[in-house]
């Protein structure tokens, strides 16, 4: 067996073990790996989202069972200490030796400190571990606990932004403090850069360009920077990030060639002075450049693995610079060489001051190619550019359509993306090619995005990528003949649309017979639901009555909580509640121990209920008169009211009363995705009813209809449809609009971008609703009205059949509950025991 | 919480020491899942009426570890029958327990047989 060592498991040292176990000869190899951190290899590209929602373990590239499963043995929190070339060992900080018979250095690098007076005061930190973001988190709160709020960040680079990022999402009043006149200075030019800055100021962030920082003030904490221009900057903490230097003390005591500004020399095979010794990342010194980018890192440790194999893979001559991320909410990317001005080059440059746009190509004289370029607040066009710049590609004869698009808005610039040569990179971080996406679908090993994601891993480092690998894919499926149509799944070739009216039509009634007849497989969990909800809207079925092809919510009639527990959500029409029934929902909540909460659409949801007390919690909701809210289903959930002309002062007409009456004339509908309503008595709009699915607004002479006002992650406001409607009209166009949308929307579709991708908008709505210009307005009632009648509350069904009832046992051979749920006090209440 | 997954181990078939009766087949409802109790171990069995075939395995689902896998749908990907988890709709193969999603997340599966109506897993211990 051959030993095998790597010193570092991050991000580069950790892709060298992928690489490493991909191959065949890895079973002739023991590979270990030492990494000084506490856990295993990490996303560093993405550290600043540790502070919003993502955990460390979302940040994690493989589990420990991920490194045992390959025996792998990972020593993390372990620090080698010295090398010895002679013998060929490694000793750990514990005095622990191991010996090699090829030695990968993957150590990276470690924040640079300028050597400025009072850096080592209390509340100066850097950016680079989870540890080191732990730091400042803990710093943040004691700060704020203490009334102070002001963070500064030393370096205007690309990290230093990111730790600006991190600064703006801990709450902090953010300052970016940078020595050059301009920040970004290794990507940007004067024009972008100070676009940029627009753009960062007008987010709340404070920008001081060519500062030079003479020492840092503050008795035992920092209170402030002092300049060399003789200002001044009040902050209570400081995050230094003024570039990175590679840590390569261990290389220098090993005796191995070492660049004059440090890095470990090292060839095109990523070898050292020292043949038996390689190099990658951030540590090693290749064309007497440093790269702190993941993308030639990667490439290094697939270069070195190969090596090792006994392959002859060598690392491309010039390493490409280009990047392209997300700055606090701003675009950035640039490429090729971004700044080259001379005879021999034309510049193009496009700028929007008002919304903050700048783009910029270097083309050489002749027109032929695309030699760089930067572009700042719209990265749109990147893609594009960059294969362009990296194939060296023949331009379109009016380059400048490259940033400002065509005028007869004929497509990309690119032409059609199957132009690019087999050998165009597509994805710099996985090194993915042209050739090897359009190959995987064209050998038949995929058929879709998802199929070549997981052969390929291509989109799976920053996912800059993925809009062009979608096109290739669809437009090599189209090369193939296979029509690209937007089906179900797997198991059916239809759209939503088609499923519906096929089940419609031939008076289908359960999932099996519909995949016989139309589909093919078993089924999974994207077409079951899909089915279910059909199923629902026509036959107006609750979800009791196939509930093997329920949703996960629906088809225990609750909502599933992060520990496998349950929340519970009775109707309150219009969110109009008498105090006794308050008073039912307090003592329930307080017999079963629930967390109690207020939602976003005037009900109460109560967490926490094991499935075996959703039947008994659910039993004493209806015997005190409440019914299913249907807040676990896609389906009609509240319809939000202001208290209106019947206590209001300003109040036009009685919106309580006409948002009872539309929650329960709609109450236990399913649709293609959540439905919510809002009725508000006169236009200062309290019930906020402009962001629904459907808003209803007093005015004079009636309601004014506002439909479509659901975006989900994108807000949209409601569209007007009709005005100074009297109540029967209204609830008439409401009918026809919800069935419309019912019949027609995709799968998980909203109706802010329903309507956008009707043909003919909103007009086109009108027509059909108002105007009835498809003749349907009558079917679409009658069958509203249908489902309307039909209404059964699935809670009453549900406790009263036994059959049912079984469902709700967690083991089915047992009857103790689940004992792995804990929780952990929060406030007065509980929460779920965090993982 | 890691400590829990290391209680599950997978079975095959010939290594099998204990079939373990976990109930009549009436009592799994079809085309979907039930969880079991054997010792501490929760198991997921489910039973895919249309192919008339029996699975089981872990009811934790390793991505963020909770007990709810048996409450999650099954299916199949170009034949390979699965469960997704009620929770992220993490997918997983009920042949060899491996992630079908593309991640490196896995369970452990169980062995099931059907004699005389009684459904048995199979258990090394």
């Amino acid at each position: 067996m051959k030993k095998v060592i790597v010193i570092g498991n991050g991000m580069v040292g950790y892709k060298f073990c992928e690489k490493l176990v991909s191959r065949s000869e890895f079973k002739e190899i023991r590979l270990t790996v030492f990494g000084e951190e506490p856990r295993p290899a990490y996303d560093r590209v993405h550290l600043s989202e540790y502070f919003n929602e993502t955990g460390a373990d979302d940040l994690q590239l493989a589990s420990r069972s991920w490194y045992e499963s390959h025996n792998i043995d990972l020593k993390t929190t372990t620090m080698i200490s010295t090398i010895d070339s002679i013998h060929r060992t490694v000793t750990d900080h514990k005095g622990n030796t191991y010996c090699y018979d090829k030695l990968v250095l993957a150590t990276g690098s470690y924040p640079f400190v300028p050597p400025i007076p009072g850096a080592d005061k209390k509340g100066v930190f850097v950016y680079r571990t989870i540890e080191d973001l732990d730091a400042i988190k803990s710093y943040a709160l004691k700060l704020k606990e203490n009334g102070r709020s002001t963070a500064a960040v030393l370096g205007g680079g690309l990290l230093g932004l990111e730790a600006a990022n991190a600064g703006k999402e801990l709450g902090l009043e953010t300052h970016v403090v940078e020595f050059a006149p301009r920040l970004m200075p290794r990507q940007l030019d004067d024009n972008a850069s100070s676009m940029l800055a627009d753009k960062i100021t007008g987010m709340g962030l404070g920008i001081h360009l060519n500062k030079a920082t003479k020492h840092i003030a503050g008795d035992d904490a920092i209170t402030g920077l002092a300049f060399a221009d003789d200002t001044f900057l009040s902050t209570d903490m400081l995050i230094i990030s003024a570039g990175i230097r590679p840590r390569d003390q261990l290389a220098v005591s090993a005796g191995l060639l070492i660049g004059e500004r440090g890095g470990i020399t090292v060839d095109n095979k990523m070898q050292t002075s020292n043949p038996d010794i390689y190099a990658i990342g951030e540590v090693a010194l290749y064309n007497n450049m440093v790269y702190g980018l993941v993308a030639p890192g990667y490439e290094m440790a697939e270069v070195a693995a190969d090596q090792i194999c006994g392959g002859d893979k060598r690392m491309s001559p010039s390493i490409d610079m280009s990047t392209q991320l997300k700055l606090i909410g701003t675009e950035v990317a640039s490429f090729g060489d971004p700044f080259i001005e001379n005879e021999s080059v034309s510049v193009i440059t496009y700028e929007n001051k008002q919304k903050g746009i700048y783009k910029r190509i270097n083309i050489s004289k002749d027109g032929s190619k695309l030699l760089g370029g930067i572009l700042v607040g719209d990265s749109s066009d990147y893609n594009t550019l960059f294969q362009l710049y990296l194939n060296e590609m023949k331009l379109p004869e009016d380059p400048e359509v490259l940033i400002l698009g065509s005028r007869d808005g004929a497509g990309s610039a690119l032409g059609n993306v199957l132009d690019l040569p087999e050998t165009a990179q597509i994805c710099s971080c996985e090194s993915v090619s042209k050739g090897s996406i359009c190959g995987a679908i064209l050998e038949g090993n995929c058929c879709s995005v998802k199929d070549v994601i997981t052969s390929t891993k291509a989109t799976t480092g920053c996912g800059g990528c993925k809009p062009m690998v979608s096109d290739l894919v669809t437009e090599t499926l189209k090369s193939m003949g296979k029509t690209v149509k937007e089906t179900i799944c797997e198991h059916f070739e239809l759209n939503r649309q088609e499923l519906y009216d096929l089940v419609k039509v031939k008076n289908i009634q359960d999932y099996d017979t519909a995949l016989n007849e139309f589909g093919k497989g078993h089924g999974c969990e994207i077409c079951k639901p899909v089915l279910a909800s059909i199923f629902a809207s026509i036959h107006a079925e609750t979800a009791n009555r196939q509930p093997a092809i329920q949703d996960s919510n629906d088809k225990f009639l609750a909502n599933i909580q992060r520990n496998g527990t349950y929340s519970v959500v009775p109707r309150v029409p219009g969110g109009e509640i008498t105090p006794d029934k308050l008073m039912v929902l307090g003592a329930i909540a307080k017999k079963y121990d629930l967390y109690t909460k207020i939602t976003g659409g005037q009900r109460i949801d109560l967490f926490g209920a094991q499935l075996y007390e959703l039947p008994l919690i659910w039993k004493e909701l209806i015997d005190a008169g409440f019914e299913s809210g249907h807040a676990y289903g896609k389906a009609l959930r509240t319809v939000k009211s202001c208290v209106g002309s019947t206590w209001c002062r300003y109040g036009m007409h009685e919106s309580v009363t006409f948002a009872i009456n539309i929650e329960n004339r709609y109450r236990g509908i399913r649709s293609p995705h959540k439905l919510k309503g809002g009725v508000s008595g006169c236009i200062r709009e309290c019930a906020e009813a402009r962001g629904k699915d459907f808003g209803i607004i007093a005015v004079d002479g009636g309601w004014n209809l506002y439909v479509c006002g659901n975006g989900g992650a994108n807000p949209k406001h409601a569209i007007l449809l009709a005005e100074q409607l009297d109540d029967e009209t209204c609830i008439r166009y409401l009918d026809r609009f919800l069935m419309f949308y019912i019949r027609t929307a995709a799968p998980l579709m909203r109706t802010a971008p329903w309507l956008e991708k009707l043909d003919g908008g909103i007009e086109y709505l009108k027509d059909v609703i108002i105007r009835d210009s498809l003749g349907i307005a009558g079917e679409l009632e009658e069958e509203m009205e249908s489902l309307v009648d039909r209404y059964t509350c699935e809670w009453k069904q549900a406790i009263e059949d036994p059959e049912i009832a079984k469902r709700f046992r967690h083991f089915i051979n047992a009857e103790d509950p689940d004992e792995n749920i804990s929780y952990v006090p929060l406030r007065d209440q509980k929460m779920p025991k965090p993982w | 919480m890691q400590e829990l997954l290391k209680k599950y181990n997978s079975v095959k078939t010939f290594e099998v020491k204990n079939w373990f009766r976990a109930g009549t087949i009436d009592q799994f409802p079809s085309d979907s899942g039930a969880c079991v109790k054997y010792n501490d171990k929760q198991i997921a069995v489910f039973n895919f009426t249309r192919t008339n075939t029996w699975y089981a395995c872990q009811n934790l689902c390793p991505h963020r570890l909770e007990m709810v896998l048996s409450r999650g749908m099954t299916g199949d990907l170009n034949d390979i029958p699965k469960i997704a988890c009620p929770l992220h709709k993490k997918t997983f193969s009920l042949i060899d327990g491996k992630s079908l999603g593309g991640d490196d997340l896995s369970i452990s599966v169980y062995p099931v047989k059907i004699e005389d109506e009684n459904v048995y897993i199979g258990f090394t211990d």
